[in-house]
């Protein structure tokens, strides 16, 4: 008899618990939405990507403070992290792992050829995909319902950075007639390099030689002898950061000094580590590239997060902080993980609450019709905003020589 | 056509260049000569070496040109104890046996070290790593003049070893005739392990004379070996002045090529030579005996 009051009683006890505990089972968050990160954070464009999963981290970790996606009742975002390896075919493998995890969504890639493959096979399973960097003008011409590219694509860019650059040169009173591009000979360079090739002439410049060079490549000597060689008044490297950090020192060693260093989309040219690092080698370079509206209240928030703990500012990190924000708001509309209801959340959206100087997005096949690029200089260890004149802060130094 | 003096930097490149890559084939061409096998893992201890250079300077701040004496005498008892050990042992006495032991050896490595590693680009910075010394027009780079005066000390004091020490008598003795060696006393496992020893020990150097200017990956030493291997063929296999000779050939070929053909291009001239020389004069400049 006691024994079984005793046994009774634990019952009660234990059933007691269990009530006491409902309440907390009944107020659980909502599954988890899993996104897709997907960034090279090993191999030759290893920074970039690290830089690209600091934005989207930063921009997870805000929405999900600020109490998820509310119309799937508060769910938080989970990223799921895929390294591509800086190799297209990494990419495509994490893309089925990321499948295999059931992602309501891809953002990342970085590189156009990362992006092209990884897009790819992300349209394969209908998973929406935001293109963060990937510039080549091929990503968002195929037709592919789930690409997006929120950034501008090389075409958009080069036809600004050449305006600005004619603008320029008129100011100065035409110092600069002859250019050397020199690009890296993989999908984004080269593409650069014919666009300009086909640009240059009609606004009245000579194209003396087009350089290509593979990356990674660790010796630029070369390309520096035949600048020096060739002497143009304009040097335009179109290359990611490593080879173009070399290529800027090489140039500096052999004492080449043109009139100036117009980069477009550089990898280093805007690069706060290449001109705290290398001073004197990225001094007046200028740059037309992907650059964080600096008039939105929210930029310097990001910024500040983005440099804690001794990280540079660099254009990775508010462009996937926008690409993840918007992504967001996407699924926040749908009220779904549904990946075509999210496609079709993409595919309308006119989405403001990013930090790049770009208005309400507008999506057109795929790509973001209001991106735009920002011309740069760098100006005493500083990268200063010559272009657009709506939020310069500093006046080009040109000619330099 | 290019000016004189641009032509004249990029032979100057090419030289210094050459230089190193003659250091890795002197590694190279000395196994070949006393073991008659070609070394598979030359490319992946290469690629330890550098990887040692980098873990020296960026974990320890030792300079490579401080870390070179400790990092060559290091590599000299790692090679000498693999081949006593575990090459020599695994090959059961046949000498065929070895290429495919070192051919495992150099999957072994390489895998260690991408698990290590990662398959991540390295290099490391040194304050002089862009510094020049001007000769006239040309701005020649410091550590690449370095790479090149250390490359002749080390091709110099192996010819002094192989030529006026009793070891190197017995290397010579061996390469010839092990049989005949051995009869005469000479213990051939111990040279064959010394060989082994000084092949490892210039790749050490050869290390620490290009981390300055270059970079380190898991697959980087398959580009030298490659190189290299081109380098003993044009050479002639086992032939000291041919291996130097044909690295600076190799180099100024290539920077050339570079030049004229582009970046991208740059190496293919190297194996248009290697193909022409394998047609024409398959025992290379040097490699009469062979």
């Amino acid at each position: 008899m006691s024994q079984s009051t005793r046994r009774t009683l634990l019952g009660g006890a234990a059933a007691a618990g269990g009530v006491l505990a409902m309440p907390a089972i009944l107020r659980a968050q909502p599954a988890a939405v899993k996104i897709g990160i997907l960034q090279p954070v090993t191999g030759a464009l290893a920074q970039d990507g690290e830089y690209g999963r600091l934005g989207a981290q930063i921009a997870l970790d805000e929405i999900n403070a600020a109490g998820g996606i509310k119309s799937l009742g508060g769910a938080k975002l989970e990223m799921v992290f895929g390294d591509a390896r800086s190799t297209p075919e990494g990419g495509t493998q994490e893309v089925e792992r990321m499948q295999g995890e059931k992602v309501a969504a891809i953002v990342g890639g970085f590189a156009s050829p990362i992006v092209l493959a990884a897009s790819q096979a992300a349209s394969r399973y209908d998973i929406p995909y935001i293109c963060d960097v990937g510039v080549s003008d091929a990503i968002v011409g195929r037709g592919l319902a789930n690409t997006f590219r929120f950034g501008p694509g090389f075409g958009i860019v080069t036809s600004t950075a050449l305006e600005n650059l004619v603008k320029l040169n008129d100011a100065a009173g035409k110092p600069a007639k002859t250019v050397v591009i020199v690009h890296e000979d993989g999908l984004f360079g080269s593409g650069m390099a014919k666009l300009l090739n086909d640009q240059l002439p009609p606004r009245g410049f000579q194209v003396l030689e087009t350089i290509a060079h593979p990356t990674p490549s660790r010796d630029m000597s070369n390309v520096a002898l035949r600048i020096r060689a060739l002497n143009p008044d304009l040097v335009i490297p179109s290359s990611y950061y490593s080879e173009f950090v070399l290529l800027a020192r090489t140039m500096q060693q052999q004492r080449i000094r043109p009139k100036g260093v117009y980069a477009i989309l550089n990898g280093a040219a805007s690069n706060f580590r290449f001109v705290k690092e290398f001073a004197d080698a990225a001094n007046l370079v200028m740059d037309c590239n992907h650059w964080a509206d600096p008039r939105k209240p929210k930029t310097a928030a990001v910024r500040a997060k983005a440099e804690a703990g001794g990280r540079f500012w660099l254009y990775n990190t508010p462009l996937n902080y926008s690409c993840v924000a918007l992504l967001a708001d996407a699924i926040e509309r749908a009220g779904s993980t549904d990946r075509d209801k999210i496609t079709a959340a993409l595919a309308s959206s006119s989405f403001a609450g990013h930090i790049m100087p770009y208005g309400p997005t507008r999506f057109e096949k795929g790509q973001n019709m209001g991106a735009a690029p920002v011309n740069t200089q760098v100006q005493g260890g500083d990268i200063k905003v010559i272009f657009p004149d709506a939020f310069a802060d500093a006046k080009p130094v040109f000619p330099a020589t | 056509m290019l000016p004189l003096d641009i032509f004249l930097s990029a032979m100057a490149n090419g030289l210094m260049m050459g230089a190193v890559y003659a250091l890795v084939a002197l590694g190279l061409t000395l196994v070949y000569g006393v073991l008659h096998i070609i070394n598979f893992a030359h490319g992946a201890t290469l690629t330890a070496a550098m990887y040692a250079v980098y873990v020296a300077h960026a974990a320890l701040g030792v300079d490579p040109y401080l870390a070179l004496p400790g990092l060559a005498a290091i590599f000299f008892a790692l090679g000498y104890m693999v081949q006593r050990w575990v090459i020599g042992p695994a090959s059961h006495g046949d000498d065929s046996n070895i290429l495919l032991v070192t051919l495992g050896l150099s999957i072994i490595m390489e895998n260690a070290l991408l698990a290590g590693f990662r398959s991540d680009t390295r290099s490391i910075d040194v304050p002089y790593g862009f510094s020049v010394v001007e000769v006239g027009n040309l701005f020649l780079s410091t550590p690449k003049l370095v790479a090149f005066a250390g490359s002749f000390v080390v091709a110099a004091l192996l010819w002094l070893l192989l030529a006026r020490t009793d070891t190197g008598r017995a290397i010579r003795a061996v390469a010839k005739e092990k049989t005949g060696a051995a009869l005469v006393g000479v213990r051939v496992e111990h040279i064959y392990a010394v060989t082994f020893g000084l092949g490892a020990a210039c790749l050490a150097v050869a290390a620490c004379l290009l981390m300055p200017t270059f970079l380190v990956n898991p697959r980087i030493g398959n580009a030298f070996v490659l190189v290299a291997f081109t380098i003993v063929v044009l050479g002639g296999m086992g032939s000291i002045p041919g291996a130097l000779i044909g690295g600076l050939f190799v180099g100024v070929v290539e920077s050339l090529s570079g030049l004229y053909l582009g970046e991208s291009l740059g190496q293919i001239g190297i194996f248009l030579i290697f193909i022409l020389v394998l047609l024409a004069r398959p025992t290379g400049l040097f490699g009469a005996r062979a």
